[in-house]
């Protein structure tokens, strides 16, 4: 017997194997939900699929009674703009900061400590101090994207910066290059694939931002609609959410994923 | 390979078992669970739970009953209608829109109070409810403050259309308050306490214009206690007697009072203050009158249109009247399905002195 730590299945089988446990975790679903809707029919709970599909098609296709918006679509539409807003930002500034702290040792003397401790607050906790700041509207909602996000980013780009070889500093310095040429035709270059990479990897933590303000107050967005429902246990809405967010959510990495790929293939040689 | 399937299946069928069985009962006695979150109205449960009230009743009759308390209110709510407890404090709106909608036919065995002043409009600066259109308005939307609002509305002639409604957390409602860009806000107490502490913030509305209409109640399973009726008598009891106790000025009275406002986070003095807004019904035979009364249907009537225009019936709902509501004094909405129910069974009995 072929022993399996040898035996390697094939792309078509390991697809396969990658869809049952999900399949799996549905079929629970399916007879968890059966077994409480057989007890009471109106079992807000675990409601049965065409109880979600129904909600998804008024959430999504059927104008709201009091206000006339397709809720779905104007809650991605609101939730998107803050995600991608505060994502952008927090882009920017950890790619200034990334790129001068790490690239100009003074600035990184001066500003890297700075960066380290900011990394180590954990934004939820001053969540009350950023609403008397920036109120709360929009901006406080990306202000904590931003807050959360940037030293992350900043972070890591400096580090990325440290490790590019020494030798092609001294080389482009030979070639008789001033500091901001270094910085703009040498690191620039080699650090945006990077920014990339770290943006993908820092989308969860905005996303779980994103929500959070979401829930302290406002009118629209995903996060809005999810703490709104649970108000009164509407899980037929609640649930198709969160498969919706998960799916933006994969859906937005892949699109940056397959960008860096085709923008940077150097990146990824192995 | 076979013996590993076989230790596989051995050790999955440990874990489900050790997961869903149930936990062994200590006692043949039957064990109720009974969850409550913090608000004026409910202290008295907790005072009966610590003190021992609530265990001699259900020793008189024989069962155990256990209180669990909640941090966060609508999470017991949730939790009793996912059938985690056997009863549950919560508003008479919640009671309709989140178990009897959601199928789980409820009781309403004791009405403790109903707020009169406890929930209130909160405005900085100059003006009345007219003054609040085109305004927004921070509030935990779809509550009995959203209710509360609505009610302010009609009154004045306006409609939710002339305002705009910001859901806020009732967790950072005070602390909103005191931002420069939140001028109205719709609360209850102890947070109506707190933001009224803002300069120049007054009320402009208050429950005490709408009285009877946010009640305050013991929720019960009906299946539960059709099956048990010596959980309402155990309940009720309780409830009537702690209420007797701390009733007065006497030395126990007011250490009742005082532990009470404790626990909820004041001291005596506020916890009186709070006590003023709610109307406690503290003798059986007030309760028993306002139970038995047409008002209440009335009342429930305007609260189960509210929840519909609010989409709170849920997905299929027809009409106001999906949901039937049961009381002495007759039956509103569909009588086919009552899911709430106004029970003066077990008041009576404590009315009369026969429990």
């Amino acid at each position: 017997m072929r022993k399996m730590i040898n035996s390697h299945p094939q792309r078509l089988s390991r697809g396969l194997l990658g869809l049952l446990p999900l399949l799996l975790l549905l079929l629970v679903y399916l007879v968890a939900s059966d077994a409480r809707l057989a007890i009471n029919p109106l079992d807000k709970l675990l409601p049965g699929f065409n109880d979600m599909s129904s909600a998804i098609y008024r959430m999504a296709l059927e104008p709201d009674a009091r206000t006339g918006e397709y809720l779905l679509w104007t809650d991605t539409l609101a939730s998107l703009t803050r995600l991608l807003s505060g994502i952008f930002i927090s882009a920017l500034l950890g790619l200034l900061l990334g790129l001068f702290c790490g690239g100009l040792p003074p600035v990184g003397a001066l500003l890297s400590p700075l960066v380290m401790l900011a990394a180590l607050i954990p934004p939820l906790a001053i969540l009350p101090i950023l609403f008397i700041c920036f109120g709360l509207g929009e901006l406080s909602k990306v202000m904590l994207i931003v807050i959360g996000v940037t030293p992350f980013i900043a972070r890591d780009l400096q580090q990325h910066v440290q490790n590019i070889p020494r030798e092609q500093v001294i080389k482009a310095q030979t070639l008789n290059a001033h500091s901001a040429q270094i910085l703009w035709r040498v690191i620039l270059p080699q650090l945006l694939p990077r920014l990339l990479e770290s943006v993908r990897l820092s989308l969860g933590s905005a996303w779980l931002f994103l929500i959070a303000a979401e829930a302290i107050a406002s009118t629209e967005g995903l996060g809005y609609r999810i703490f709104l429902m649970r108000r009164y246990l509407a899980m037929d809405v609640i649930l198709p959410y969160v498969a919706w967010i998960t799916l933006l959510a994969f859906m937005l990495e892949a699109v940056l994923r397959i960008y860096g790929r085709r923008q940077w293939p150097w990146y990824y040689v192995k | 390979m076979v013996t590993v399937v076989k230790r596989l299946l051995l050790l999955a069928t440990l874990c489900f078992t050790t997961l869903f069985s149930p936990i062994a009962p200590a006692a043949d006695k039957p064990v109720f669970k009974i969850c409550w979150s913090i608000y004026a109205g409910w202290m008295p449960w907790d005072y009966a739970q610590q003190t021992g009230i609530v265990k001699k009743w259900a020793d008189k009759y024989g069962i155990d009953i256990r209180f669990v308390q909640v941090n966060d209110y609508i999470e017991s709510v949730n939790q009793y209608t996912a059938g985690g407890f056997d009863g549950c404090t919560m508003t008479n709106m919640d009671a309709l829109t989140i178990p009897a909608v959601g199928g789980v036919d409820s009781t309403a065995l004791i009405v403790g109070d109903y707020s009169n002043g406890n929930d209130g409009i909160l405005l900085k600066g100059q003006g009345d409810i007219r003054s609040l259109k085109g305004r927004p308005i921070n509030l935990v939307e779809l509550s009995v403050s959203h209710y509360l609002l609505a009610r302010a509305l009609a009154k004045n002639g306006m409609s939710e259309k002339d305002i705009k409604v910001v859901n806020t957390a009732d967790a950072d409602l005070v602390a909103a308050f005191g931002t420069a860009d939140v001028n109205a806000i719709v609360t209850w107490n102890p947070l109506l306490a707190e933001a009224e502490k803002q300069p120049g913030s007054h009320e402009i509305f208050s429950s005490a214009q709408i009285p009877g209409e946010i009640l305050d109640l013991l929720v019960v399973n009906s299946a539960t206690l059709k099956k048990h009726p010596e959980l309402g008598k155990a309940l009720t009891g309780a409830w009537y007697e702690t209420l007797n106790t701390m009733h007065g000025d006497n030395p126990t009275a007011v250490a009742a009072r005082t532990m009470m406002g404790k626990s909820s986070g004041t001291d005596l003095a506020g916890f009186a203050e709070r006590r003023a807004a709610t109307s406690l019904l503290s003798n059986p035979k007030q309760p028993l009158v306002f139970v038995q009364s047409k008002a209440l249907l009335t009342t429930m009537q305007s609260v189960a249109e509210f929840s519909f225009k609010h989409g709170l019936l849920g997905n299929g709902a027809p009409g106001a009247d999906a949901v039937g509501i049961g009381a002495p004094a007759g039956v509103w909405g569909n009588t086919a399905n009552i899911k709430l129910r106004f029970s003066d069974e077990f008041v009576k009995l404590a009315a009369a002195g026969q429990l």
